[in-house]
């Protein structure tokens, strides 16, 4: 047994939570028009302003290109080959309790070792669980709905509160932004929606679990939370999908916004499936994730654990608009066979005396290419502001590799930044050494990744640190002999 | 205990050892001392499974089992123990987590229960106790910015820990100066005991002024070449190893 030979195992490691569930789905013909755009805001029996509003968006899409500067490589997208929308049947029949669920769906959510029961009762989390692009699943709606916090799916909001979702929507976003926000602006079937009222705490932990279900069908999902001045509200989204032969598009779209003296927490565990040894058949996720630290004193934290997917496209970012705003941005992000990685973060200093910290952690193994790119950006008002940023790589094996790309634009002098970077290996000598005292090469190449990635997995939420811990294992299981 | 029979073994194309024999019997302390590229350091490594290293000849024997088609893990499992020369750094891996890990890995190839964070807690301090050690390097990664000594003790407090039948200590006392040179022969003395025989490889004598041997061994060119009681250390102290290469080349 040798480093190289764990390494290749690794590489080899077979995607654990690959299965797909059979569920007949209400599903849309591939192809992309104006008709299908309608189609979708009229199944979700939506405003018309939103009716409206997707079709801006998808007139201004026709007029962008796929941007092509991140370090990812695939074949060409063919959007006209996509299915827009897909809903589990009966999606009138909303379920009012987990005996309504459908038992595949739930068997589905214990294979993922998430039965929805369990988490209940032991995690207290409220679960609006998004299986392809429909809520099929939401718990404690009423602890939440007398603290006032609105937690539903963003089409039931657009639906019942469209007062209060039609000012934020796209706020932070706007359908403008980027080729893929722009898709998702026509296109988004379903997401979440989190409105915490002024100086609110919220009671719980908010969770979602997104899965990609439906063959060929792309998902837009779209996240909108909004903190009112004072309020705290932590939100986990953790995700697992089936195995399959199509590469698969996920362009999500998730929009933060923090009042004054707010403090939004999101999390991510991310592990879509990554495709094959030869890189087939995985997900492609091109996600825009935005925070606006609107209100002075606001706070915003990102803390992402990315292992999965075939290539990853994402920048979850901060906005510092309020003076003293503090943004923070936490990850893990694991590339192994074929998979490549472009992520990072946005740290954008507008206010006065506004903070931002970046600790990212890029583990490499087999043949993944990794890619951190960062920008930090000190307007010219942002008198006092700091950053501090480490960027850390880990390669296994020697077939892999990481870049750092780190840009930084400063227009006020009286900013601090401090920028660290690291690029290391596992050694042989880490693994004879923890192979003398008796622990397996496995076991060998987990510990020292954990303890690699013990920086940011101290951000997450306890049981969603477990999880993560658990998913790093299972993503470097058979990392060796 | 051990026995080791014959052994020759290459790092590419060259040969280190050349046909060496070893025996040692419960509870026994051997020294193996021997000039720079005799052959100490690769005799630890092959006797604990590390890779780069080709036996071509010859058998090791550790009580009754043929040692050298095992994994790392299973002899350490088994009960052998390699104090490093160079003890390696594990950044971000916290040193009780690594400990209670090993421990139980081992409890767990015995058949014995594993033990959990409480119990494991109370025989850490137990074992601290025992070699005078502070608990400030349970918090810390585990070898990570530890200076020369304090890795050294580190990894006498491993084997106090894992309380393995036979340690190998490979120039346990290099780079150390005469305090903590001190601090972990008082270590390895605590450790002494009927069941538990050591192999103590060294270059120079000063160690085996406070480590006591049954048995002194001299290694060059890759093979044992003369043996005897601790009286031996003391000849070669006084008249170096080139008296060796003399009596060889006659």
């Amino acid at each position: 047994m040798t480093g190289a030979s764990a390494v290749e195992d690794i590489v080899k490691s077979e995607y654990a939570h690959g299965f797909t569930t059979e569920i007949e789905s209400d599903t849309l013909p591939p192809g992309l028009d104006e008709q299908v755009v309608r189609a979708i805001s009229q199944r979700k029996g939506e405003p018309e302003f939103m009716t409206a509003q997707r079709l801006k968006a998808y007139r201004h899409w026709l007029t962008l290109r796929e941007p092509e500067w991140a370090a990812v490589n695939y074949p060409k997208i063919d959007f006209q080959a996509i299915s827009y929308y897909s809903a589990p049947k009966r999606p009138e029949d909303a379920p009012k309790s987990l005996d309504e669920i459908d038992p595949v769906l739930l068997e589905t959510y214990n294979k993922l070792g998430i039965p929805i029961e369990e988490q209940k009762a032991l995690a207290g989390i409220a679960v609006d669980a998004v299986f392809d692009s429909v809520s099929v699943a939401t718990t404690f709606r009423s602890t939440l709905a007398e603290a006032g916090v609105i937690f539903c799916s963003i089409s039931e909001a657009l639906r019942d509160y469209p007062d209060l979702v039609k000012p934020y929507l796209g706020s932070v976003v706007p359908y403008t932004d980027n080729f893929y926000a722009c898709l998702n602006a026509a296109v988004f079937s379903d997401g979440t929606f989190v409105y915490v009222p002024k100086g609110v705490r919220c009671p719980m932990e908010l969770s979602t679990y997104f899965r990609i279900n439906a063959r060929n069908t792309g998902q837009f999902e779209r996240t909108l939370i909004v903190a009112e001045a004072g309020s705290y509200v932590s939100y986990l989204e953790g995700c697992t999908a089936p195995q399959r032969d199509e590469n698969q598009l996920h362009a999500a779209v998730v929009e933060l916004i923090a009042m004054d003296d707010a403090e939004i927490k999101y999390s991510t565990v991310q592990n879509w499936y990554p495709g094959d040894e030869r890189g087939v058949g995985g997900i492609y996720n091109f996600v825009t994730k935005r925070g606006d630290c609107r209100g002075a004193r606001s706070k915003i934290s990102w803390t992402q654990v990315e292992t999965g997917s075939a290539i990853t496209w994402k920048y979850p970012s901060c906005i510092l608009r309020g003076d003293e705003a503090v943004g923070e941005f936490y990850s893990v992000a694991v590339t192994k066979g074929r998979q490549q990685a472009d992520t990072g973060t946005k740290m954008i200093h507008l206010g006065k005396n506004t903070r931002s910290t970046i600790v990212s952690k890029g583990i490499s193994a087999g043949e993944g290419q990794q890619t951190y790119r960062g920008l930090v950006r000190i307007g010219r008002r942002a008198e006092g502001a700091r950053n501090h940023t480490q960027c850390d790589s880990l390669l296994i094996g020697d077939r892999c590799s990481a870049n750092t790309v780190p840009y930084i634009e400063v227009k006020n002098p009286s900013a601090k930044m401090e920028h660290e970077a690291t690029t290391s290996k596992i050694s042989d000598d880490q693994l004879f050494y923890c192979r003398s005292r008796g622990l397996t090469e496995e076991d060998a190449v987990s510990m020292i990744v954990n303890g690699f990635c013990k920086e940011v997995f101290n951000e997450l939420p306890m049981e969603f640190a477990v999880e993560a811990q658990k998913l790093l294992s299972i993503s470097l299981e058979g990392a060796v002999g | 205990m051990l026995s080791v029979t014959g052994l020759r073994a290459t790092v590419g194309d060259k040969e280190i050892l050349k046909g060496l024999d070893l025996k040692v019997g419960p509870g026994e302390i051997h020294a193996i001392m021997g000039p720079n590229g005799s052959g100490k350091s690769t005799l630890s490594h092959v006797l604990s499974g590390r890779d780069g290293y080709t036996v071509t000849a010859g058998s090791v024997l550790f009580e009754g089992q043929d040692l050298l088609t095992l994994e790392p893990e299973v002899r350490a499992q088994l009960g052998l123990f390699l104090a490093f020369q160079y003890p390696v750094e594990l950044p971000g891996v916290n040193n009780t987590y690594f400990l209670k890990a090993a421990l139980n890995s081992l409890r767990k190839a015995r058949g014995e229960p594993e033990l959990d964070a409480v119990s494991f807690l109370r025989l850490i301090k137990e074992k601290l106790k025992i070699l005078h050690l502070d608990d400030s390097l349970l918090k810390r990664a585990v070898n990570a910015g530890f200076s020369g000594g304090e890795k050294k003790r580190n990894e006498i407090f491993q084997m106090a820990l894992l309380e393995p039948k036979l340690a190998i200590l490979d120039e346990t006392d290099s780079g150390l100066d005469i305090d903590a040179l001190r601090v972990v022969a008082e270590g390895v003395n605590a450790l002494r005991s009927p069941e538990r025989s050591m192999i103590v490889v060294t270059h120079y004598q000063r160690l085996l002024d406070y480590i006591q041997p049954d048995y002194v061994h001299v290694l060059a060119r890759g093979r044992i070449i003369r043996s005897g009681g601790k009286e031996l250390a003391l000849e070669l102290e006084e008249k170096g190893y080139g008296w060796i290469d003399a009596e060889l080349a006659a």
